[in-house]
């Protein structure tokens, strides 16, 4: 910069007097072709005669202001930069609809994947019920090592725990499950002395409350389920689980059919199937609470099975030990869903995965779609290139052009492509008739996102239209 | 006092718009091409100069030295007083936009673009203030005479009027410098002469032009002429 002050400034040798005479006054030269030409030479020289202590770096200014012959600012400012930006991306409407193809595929799958994820998640809570999500177990939580077989019960869950917790807010159905120690008495349809059989297991042999079917959704196949009264008679009655019937022999009960377990007959009163959550009990014969305690000296419940609300999971964890045993709720191991958004926020990063994996491919092809269309666009505007570098253009400008196209190209396929998403997000919701869920920040930063692609897939082709050369981008014509 | 100060007070000595001192451009390579040997020039303010020589004869090296283009490998190229071989190259890009206006042989019109953007192309680069670049596009194009084909594409209109939008395109940042290179190559004799005679109109309104060409009807408009021979410039009386 100091060579160009030093070099400016009139020397004799540089400026030989014998031509100054025979030349006008270059203020004058084109006043003729156009009337306001050479207005903005004064605009510089008026800035310039700001006093020197004033300004910095004065000498570069001085030789800086000689080259720009007027305001910086107007030489490809940034409008200008995204008016030529935009007719480069308007001149083949057919090819940009191509190029950004990919990035509104890429970006319209990210936000259907990311939408429906959401939507989906929001419906389990509603459907999630059925097993898991409304199933509480209460059992009597146990000292020592199971494993070792020398673990103790530390409490018992008392008889009536099924009044005690139907108290509680959330809780719909309760019942008690024991199993019964049947002191190796056989189960059996006809009781047949055959020493000469061999030892078979017979079915299971449990008790439960008179409310039980419902809180393990058991339906009823035939017959009945005995209620509290049998309990309290101790009836001898018994409820046949499906499978255990079968190999019984009993599938009607007009007849009024009876079993045997050891010695002593019951009557079937019913056979149950179904039962979601204890499928064991489909194997097993079923005696009242009362009868158990009656015939084989049943001692304890085993544990309580709640169908709670769905949602009220942590709140009965909490509130059935102390409803059981005011002095020592700590006794009890509770088995409890976790809240709602626990489970959807579960559900959600398993899928949030797969949507990664599948956006991230997706946009990887929809960048290289455009760097592809970029660069090739490069190529053929050599001559654009070359031409507005003889323009005065520098490098940077004709790189940022072309950074500027891409993004735009980008850009523009990331909105489009999220609002395809929304729309299919939607109408999936319409058609399986859900609620859909889509989070707004999520669809504007796709959108934002197809810039970024756009960005990165110019910056390459920028870098090589910066790189070319006037001189042979001029031999080839446009 | 400062350097443009001095400039400015001293009106009337002005720099010539080209000065060449023993400009050399050497093209490197087994053999090693010297396309332009010590060559002095000097063009001042309101010259019309043609080079003309045969091919080969290191007409277009010259023509890119001068339009910034390319750079000599040794010897000094003043442009406006300014000296060029050392410049950084945003700064010579500054020059080019704002002191030099090119006419090429084939015209280099943006197809897709009008006639005014086309010309307003030029305006871009050279800073010129955005809310004169419309007018005096529009004023440049009515001065070659196409004031009525401002919205028309290129590919519409005769290789004459590109030529002619191409000159307005270069006169219309007010360059110090006019480069045509074969600026009639490309055209009939009528459209030719229509060139030329707008070429004199903008010489007898002070613009400084050079013109290269091997075209000797061309050539011989042109108030100086300099002969190109194997790398050395002789002017023709």
């Amino acid at each position: 910069m100091d060579r160009i002050s030093t070099r400016g400034a009139p020397q004799p040798e540089a400026t030989p007097e014998a031509t100054a005479e025979t030349t006008t006054p270059q203020g004058d030269l084109l006043a003729g072709v156009l009337p306001d030409v050479g207005q903005e030479r004064p605009k510089a020289r008026r800035r310039l005669r700001v006093p020197g202590f004033l300004r910095r770096g004065r000498g570069e200014r001085t030789a800086k202001a000689q080259i720009h012959l007027s305001a910086r600012r107007d030489r490809f400012s940034v409008r200008d930069l995204f008016a030529e930006a935009a007719h480069g991306i308007g001149a083949r409407p057919g090819r940009l609809l191509l190029t950004i193809l990919g990035t509104v595929l890429g970006i319209g799958s990210v936000v259907v994947t990311v939408g429906l994820a959401q939507t989906a998640a929001g419906q389990i809570s509603a459907q999630f019920d059925a097993v898991a999500a409304t199933q509480v177990v209460v059992e009597p939580d146990t000292t020592g090592n199971s494993w070792s077989g020398n673990a103790q019960p530390k409490t018992k869950l008392p008889w009536d725990a099924p009044e005690r917790v139907m108290r509680l807010n959330g809780v719909e159905q309760a019942g008690l499950i024991a199993i019964v120690n049947t002191n190796s008495a056989k189960v059996t349809a006809v009781p047949v002395n055959d020493p000469s059989a061999s030892a078979s297991i017979g079915p299971a042999v449990l008790a439960t409350s008179g409310g039980l079917l419902d809180a393990v959704r058991g339906q009823v196949n035939t017959g009945r389920y005995f209620d509290d009264g049998h309990s309290a008679r101790a009836d001898r009655v018994v409820v046949l689980g499906e499978r255990a019937a079968e190999k019984l022999g009993i599938s009607r009960l007009e007849s009024q059919p009876s079993i045997f377990i050891g010695d002593d007959s019951y009557t079937v009163i019913g056979i149950v199937n179904a039962m979601e959550r204890r499928p064991d009990m489909l194997d097993a014969v079923i005696l009242p609470m009362g009868t158990a305690q009656a015939d084989f000296g049943l001692t304890r419940p085993d544990e309580l099975q709640i169908q709670i609300a769905t949602g009220a999971g942590p709140l009965v964890k909490v509130q059935a030990p102390i409803a059981l045993d005011p002095n020592g709720p700590e006794n009890f191991k509770v088995k409890a869903p976790p809240a709602g958004s626990d489970l959807r926020a579960n559900v959600q990063a398993d899928i949030n995965a797969i949507f990664l994996a599948l956006g991230g491919v997706a946009l990887l092809v929809g960048g290289l779609g455009i760097a592809n269309v970029t660069l090739l666009s490069v190529m053929e505007r050599r001559g654009e290139i070359g031409l507005r570098r003889a323009l005065g253009a520098t490098r940077r400008n004709i790189a940022w052009q072309f950074v500027v196209e891409s993004v735009v190209i980008g850009l523009l396929g990331g909105l489009i492509g999220a609002s395809i998403g929304v729309f299919v997000v939607v109408g999936v919701s319409i058609m399986k008739d859900w609620t859909a869920i889509l989070d707004i920040k999520m669809a504007l930063g796709a959108a934002a996102m197809g810039g970024v692609i756009g960005l990165l897939a110019g910056l390459y082709p920028a870098m090589k239209a910066a790189a070319i050369e006037p001189i042979t981008a001029l031999r080839g014509g446009i | 006092m400062t350097v443009t100060e001095e400039i400015h007070l001293q009106g009337p000595v002005t720099h010539p718009v080209v000065e060449l001192a023993g400009l050399t451009r050497t093209f490197p390579g087994p053999p090693d091409v010297h396309a332009l040997t010590g060559a002095n020039l000097v063009v001042n303010p309101g010259d019309y100069l043609s080079i003309i020589g045969p091919s080969g004869s290191g007409k277009s090296t010259l023509l890119h030295i001068l339009g910034l283009l390319d750079r000599p490998t040794s010897g000094e190229y003043l442009l406006d007083g300014l000296p060029t071989g050392k410049a950084s190259e945003s700064d010579r890009s500054a020059l080019r936009g704002g002191r030099i206006g090119f006419v090429f042989q084939s015209f280099h019109l943006l197809p897709n673009r009008t006639v005014l953007d086309n010309v307003l192309l030029a305006t871009l680069y050279s800073g010129v203030p955005r809310g004169e670049r419309t007018k005096r596009a529009k004023v440049a194009l009515e001065r070659v005479g196409l004031g009525h084909r401002m919205t028309f594409t290129p590919s519409t209109l005769s290789g004459g009027e590109r030529q002619r939008v191409a000159i307005a395109r270069a006169v219309v940042a007010s360059p110090k410098l006019l480069l045509a290179d074969e600026p009639t190559g490309n055209l009939d004799t009528t459209n030719s002469a229509g060139i030329m005679d707008l070429f004199d109109e903008l010489h007898r309104d002070g613009l400084t032009l050079i013109v290269i060409t091997h075209d000797l009807a061309v050539s011989s408009r042109a108030s100086r002429r300099v002969r190109i021979t194997d790398g050395e410039l002789t002017e023709v009386a």
